[in-house]
Formats: structure tokens, C-alpha cells, sequence
């Protein structure tokens, strides 16, 4: 037993003198990043692989067989897919361009330096930012209830109830404008990052030439904010394809859905509501990372023409 | 050069100063309206009343007896917490080792972390799932913590400042033959404390808010937390608004504390020192 014990205490003892003369042939500086290689190649690195073979894969349930092209055959005749596809190109093609500007009218307008209260300005604006998305979501749902107080509030007007939850047009409305409450603050602060960069310089010499208001803000403005503004529009780009909790709750329990499903819930679905099918799921997954490959090339190949 | 009218210049100011105040009002309005709603029954938020009602211990009342909202309460704070202490010290480590031991062979390594940065989560997260089924570590709230510790953009914000320090002062520490884990704790990490605030603002808030995974990992009642707890308790056939309104209210409340009180840092540090 004690020889046992001994035996054992030399193996450890040896591997413990194995891996000091390794660490110090392959230098102290990888001990410093193992413990994030291991997590980062657990839970990004291997998941990119299995998805490759996850995408050749038909399931029904935990049953799944080879059948990379009837996946394939499957995407191209999915009316569902075709909707759901049509659905987040809406919501990016509608939504993206509205809540840019609007942050970059916003960020203008307060980077005034005259103006008065400009901080309580860009601390109500900002706020949204701050909620979580599944509570705006609630929030918003229940604001616009058929009986809530957006309704309530339009009647004053005249305006009869609007059936913003349940309407399929009205609902994409509801989706899109709960989105712009909750993210153009956010970028604003990015651009008004930006604009405090500016050299003041330049502005001055433009007063002197006789620039008007407009002038500066497309010929000094918008070419010195360009960086910024590509990387807003990538974000954005990338978070809209990947929509889910807001269109998630706030139509949850409110009828159709089909208006609103984006692609990440219809993954969710394909996985966990209807009989899960990991392997499609993943396809759909691809479609994904494909067009935001696609867009941000064309957003960075856009910006760099300009020049 | 043309002078402008002063009157067209004040209708113009004012017009600008309307245009903010509305803005403003929109933007905020809603959590009026949720501390309105928070504090009413359900009837009253039903009639479109908006002042502050008086009904929030009843509210309260019912929502931590009959929705288990303080143990959803524990379960966040549970996994934001570890999340952010874990992901601060793996991640910043890493960072280190990358920025002030830099080596070919490291560019490399940290060239494909970044490429993986492309990689969208909605398209990671079935693959994940299933890792974290075979790791038996699927409805666990361990399971919420471990795919955060580590991430590539946490490495590049770090790295990122690891940058400016000045190499000197480590190149004299280890004259003094101090070890590097050493030099790391007590030498560097106390320097970088700000960069770590900020590090820690967007990993709390990032983990306190996450729904889609915790919502694909975690299947048990009694492992839900914040936002999942909210979700449902918004989708019952019988939605008692008031109650509802409270949850998100306190959901919300850590988020709207660390914002202000951290305010002035965070966007100083964004907006680069304005005076």
C-alpha cells in the first residue's frame, strides 16, 4: 500500500517536472492564455466544427441520418424559410437606415456646444439602452395592448384602435418601432464619440469660407465620421439578423406569428417547438452567417468607394 | 457674409429645443409608465390611468408568493456574478499573455480568436447545445456561466489597453525577480482598475440580460432566471399587469443603478476626456 502510495507520488512528481521543463521550452506566456483556449476552443472552436457535420445531417428527434443534399433540396422549396428570410430583411432594410440617421440627427443636434441642457438631453435618450431586451419587450407588449395606453392615447386624436400586436402589418410597425426606442440612443453615444473627435479646426475654416450648415455636415461631418459610421452599420447589421427576443415576446400569445418570425426563432423552432431537427437547424444557421458575411463586405467595399 | 435675422434664429433655437423635448419624452416616458404601472392594479393600468398608484406591496406580495421572482432574482445574480468574476480574470489573463509575451506563433493563435468573432450566436448555438449536452452540463445554471468565461471580445478589450502599459515597469520587476503571475497581481492589475470597471459594466449587464441561451439551456422552474422569468410571467392567460410591471421594474433597477452612478466614467471614457 505505502509502496503504492510512494509510486504514485513520483509519477506526479515526474509529470509536475515534465510540464516546468516544457513551460519553460514553450515560454510562460501561453499559461497565461491556456485557460481561455480551453474555454474558447470547448465552446466556439469545437461547436464551428460539429456544425459542419451537424449541416449534413437529417434528424427526427435524436434519430439523424446522412443527407447533406436533401437538406439542400429542403432549403430551396422551404415556403416557411422564404418567409421568415423576407421577414428579417424587412426589419433590416426598414429599420438599420431609420435609427442610423435619426442617432446621427441626434448626435449633431447635441454636440452643439450652446446648447443648454445637453446632458439631460443625452441621458433621456441614452436611457432605453440601459433596459434589458426581454423587459422592453413586456413593455412595449403591454403598452400596446388592444386596451393600452397607445391605443388609449391615439383615440384622443381620433384615431381608432390599432391592432398593434395582432395585425400582421402593424406587428413588423410595433417590432420596428420598439427596436428604434430601444437602439438609437445607443448609437447616438458612438457618434457623438466621434464628432467630439473631429478637429474644431476644420469646422472654423469652414465658417470662414462661407460654408453653410449643410455644407459641413455632408463635406466635413459625414466623410470624418465614416469609420464610426461603418462600424454602426455592421453591428447593426449582425444584431438584426440575429433578432429573436423582441419579436419573440412581444407577439408571443397574440395570434399569427408569421409576419414577425425572424431566422434565429425560426432555428429555435426547427430545434425545440417543432420535432427537432439539429441538422436543418444548423443550415439555417449558415444562411445566417453567410449574409452577414455578405452585407458587411458590401458595407465595408460602399464605404471604401466613397472615398 | 449674410447676417441672420435674430427672431428667425430664435424660432429656430426653439423649434430645435421642441424637437429635443419631445424626442426626450418618448425615450423616457415608458419607464414613467412602467413605475406607474408597477405600483397600480390591474384594473387601473387596464383604464389607462398614469399616475403612481398605491398598490405596490399587494403587487409585491403577489409577485415573490406566487412566481418564485426572488429565487429568479438569486439565480441571475448567481450566474452574473461568477460570469463577471471568471470572464475578468481568464480573459484579461489571456490578453496579457498575448499583448506583453508576443510571439509569431501567438499572432496566429489570436488572428483565428478574432475571425471567430464573426461567427453570430444564432448560428453557434445549436452546435453549443449539443456540447453542452455531452459535457452533462445542460439545465445547470453552470451551463449559463462556462460559454461566457471566455471571450474573444473580453481578450480584445484588454488587449487593446495592455498596450499603453509601459513595458518598464515590468521589465524592472522582474529584475527584482519578481515571478510574472506576481508582476500580473500586484503590479499591472492594479493600474488597469478602470479598464476592468468598464470590462465589468458590459460583462454583468450582457450576462444579467441573456435570454435566448438560458432560454435553450436551462428547462427547470426553479433554474430560471430574470429575463426568463419575465417572459413567462407576461405570456399567462391572466396577466396581472401591475404584477408584471413590478417584476420588470426590479429587473430593470441594477442596470438604471450601475448606469448613473458610473455615468460621468462611462462617458468620459467614450467620449475621450470632453470638458
Amino acid at each position: 500500500m505505502r509502496n503504492l502510495l510512494q509510486g504514485f507520488k513520483n509519477i506526479i512528481k515526474r509529470i509536475l517536472q515534465a510540464i516546468k521543463r516544457r513551460m519553460k521550452k514553450i515560454g510562460i506566456g501561453w499559461a497565461f492564455i491556456i485557460p481561455a483556449l480551453f474555454f474558447i476552443t470547448l465552446f466556439v472552436i469545437i461547436p464551428i466544427f460539429y456544425s459542419m457535420f451537424l449541416v449534413t445531417q437529417s434528424c427526427r428527434g435524436i434519430v439523424c441520418e446522412s443527407n447533406f443534399t436533401g437538406n439542400i433540396d429542403k432549403l430551396m422549396g422551404d415556403v416557411q424559410f422564404r418567409q421568415v428570410f423576407k421577414n428579417t430583411f424587412i426589419f433590416f432594410i426598414v429599420q438599420v437606415p431609420i435609427m442610423l440617421t435619426l442617432a446621427l440627427i441626434f448626435a449633431v443636434i447635441l454636440n452643439n456646444p450652446k446648447l443648454r441642457f445637453r446632458g439631460v438631453f443625452r441621458t433621456a435618450i441614452f436611457l432605453p439602452a440601459v433596459t434589458s431586451l426581454v423587459a422592453y419587450s413586456v413593455l412595449f407588449k403591454m403598452m400596446l395592448a388592444p386596451e393600452g395606453i397607445m391605443n388609449t392615447a391615439i383615440s384622443f386624436i381620433g384615431i381608432s384602435p390599432i391592432g398593434w400586436l395582432t395585425d400582421p402589418f402593424w406587428q413588423r410597425v410595433t417590432i420596428i418601432i420598439a427596436l428604434l426606442w430601444r437602439w438609437t440612443g445607443y448609437n447616438m453615444i458612438f457618434y457623438l464619440s466621434g464628432l467630439q473627435n473631429i478637429d474644431k479646426e476644420m469646422f472654423e475654416a469652414a465658417e470662414m469660407d462661407g460654408a453653410n450648415k449643410r455644407q459641413t455636415f455632408f463635406k466635413i461631418t459625414i466623410p470624418q465620421l465614416k469609420p464610426i459610421i461603418l462600424f454602426t452599420a455592421v453591428m447593426s447589421t449582425i444584431g438584426t439578423l440575429q433578432l429573436f427576443d423582441e419579436p419573440f415576446n412581444i407577439i408571443r400569445g397574440s395570434g399569427t406569428t408569421a409576419s414577425t418570425m425572424t431566422l434565429s426563432q425560426y432555428i429555435y423552432n426547427l430545434s425545440f417547438v417543432y420535432i427537432p431537427n439539429f441538422g436543418y437547424a444548423a443550415v439555417i444557421s449558415y444562411v445566417i452567417m453567410i449574409i452577414a458575411a455578405l452585407l458587411t463586405i458590401i458595407q465595408f467595399r460602399i464605404m471604401r468607394e466613397e472615398k | 457674409m449674410r447676417k441672420p435675422n435674430k427672431i428667425v434664429k430664435i424660432i429656430k433655437l426653439s423649434f430645435t429645443y421642441m424637437f429635443l423635448s419631445i424626442v426626450s419624452f418618448i425615450c423616457v416616458f415608458p419607464f414613467y409608465w412602467m413605475l406607474a404601472g408597477g405600483t397600480s392594479t390591474s384594473n387601473e393600468v387596464s383604464s389607462g390611468n398614469i399616475s403612481i398608484g398605491s398598490n405596490l406591496v399587494e403587487n409585491y406580495r403577489i409577485l415573490v408568493e406566487q412566481s418564485d421572482y426572488l429565487r429568479a432574482f438569486g439565480n441571475s445574480a448567481f450566474v452574473a456574478i461568477l460570469t463577471t468574476i471568471l470572464a475578468l480574470f481568464i480573459s484579461s489573463l489571456a490578453a496579457y499573455g498575448f499583448e506583453i509575451f508576443k510571439s509569431k506563433r501567438k499572432s496566429k493563435v489570436y488572428g483565428v480568436l478574432l475571425l471567430t468573432m464573426m461567427v453570430p450566436f444564432a448560428a453557434l448555438m445549436i452546435p453549443l447545445y449539443k456540447v453542452v449536452i455531452y459535457l452533462e452540463l445542460s439545465n445547470k445554471l453552470i451551463s449559463v456561466v462556462l460559454p461566457a468565461v471566455a471571450t474573444v471580445f473580453l481578450i480584445f478589450f484588454f488587449k487593446q489597453s495592455f498596450i499603453k502599459f509601459p513595458r518598464e515597469i515590468i521589465q524592472s520587476a522582474r529584475i527584482d525577480g519578481a515571478n510574472e503571475f506576481r508582476i500580473f497581481r500586484s503590479i499591472v492589475f492594479p493600474a488597469m482598475k478602470p479598464t476592468y470597471a468598464a470590462a465589468a459594466i458590459l460583462t454583468f449587464t450582457a450576462s444579467w440580460n441573456n435570454f435566448l441561451w438560458p432560454l435553450i439551456t436551462l428547462s427547470s422552474n426553479e433554474l430560471q432566471t430574470l429575463p426568463l422569468k419575465i417572459s413567462i410571467l407576461s405570456s399567462s392567460y391572466t396577466p396581472h399587469y401591475g404584477v408584471i410591471l413590478l417584476s420588470i421594474v426590479i429587473a430593470t433597477l441594477p442596470s438604471i443603478i450601475v448606469f448613473f452612478s458610473l455615468q460621468k466614467y462611462f462617458v468620459a471614457g467614450l467620449t475621450g476626456a470632453v470638458k
